[in-house]
């Protein structure tokens, strides 16, 4: 059973690094943006997995909840940040 | 000699792994940014259900399992919330969706 999360694990991993080439060469920063929420919540399993494998998976969900936590504030933030409208320096609202 | 919770965990996880597997190779071929959303939002959100709930039935009935099951409940509220915000900006931002026809040829990018 080790042995099948570890050969899982190593899946995921290929599977993560798939949409790397999207944030590499997408076109617009949306593109960017949506691939870097997708590896963020891949990983989040990757991380279970990896404590499964290490047998300490009651401190590794404790990572997990806060890397979900920080990846979740930081996609809306920016997605925030890049639909608001453009200022000229010196000019408020 | 494999019980049956393990059984049930190999089934459910490779399932969710194909799943992701499916979304990723969305990310990397669908042509446009809304079609794209897609394969983020729904495929990832399943397959990640899937290999979270098996990895629950092979931990047991323990505190861990609790803190896996509010792990699922957390990613289902935000990865859609997210997802959205971003096309939702995309949108203000006048990013136009991608038809299949001859008048709208240079919104295809």
């Amino acid at each position: 059973m080790d042995q099948f999360f570890l050969y899982s694990a190593v899946a995921l991993t290929i599977i993560i690094a798939i949409p790397v080439v999207r944030v590499v060469k997408g076109p617009t920063v949306f593109d960017r943006l949506l691939a870097t929420n997708a590896i963020a919540t891949k990983t989040i399993v990757l991380i279970c997995l990896i404590g499964y494998i290490f047998n300490r998976i009651d401190m590794f969900i404790d990572i997990t909840l806060a890397y979900a936590i920080l990846g979740f504030i930081g996609s809306l933030v920016i997605a925030k940040y890049v639909s608001s409208p453009r200022l000229k320096r010196g000019e408020h609202d | 000699m494999i019980d049956i919770q393990s059984i049930i965990t190999i089934i459910l996880v490779v399932l969710g792994i194909i799943f992701m597997a499916a979304g990723s190779i969305g990310m990397l071929r669908l042509p446009d940014f809304y079609s794209r959303t897609h394969a983020v939002s729904m495929s990832d959100m399943l397959g990640i259900i899937f290999v979270i709930f098996g990895l629950v039935i092979y931990e047991g009935f323990t505190q861990s399992s609790a803190k896996l099951i509010l792990v699922i409940f957390f990613i289902a509220l935000a990865n859609p919330v997210g997802t959205h915000a971003l096309a939702r900006a995309a949108l203000k931002k006048g990013i136009n969706p991608f038809f299949n026809d001859k008048e709208n040829e240079e919104s295809e990018t």
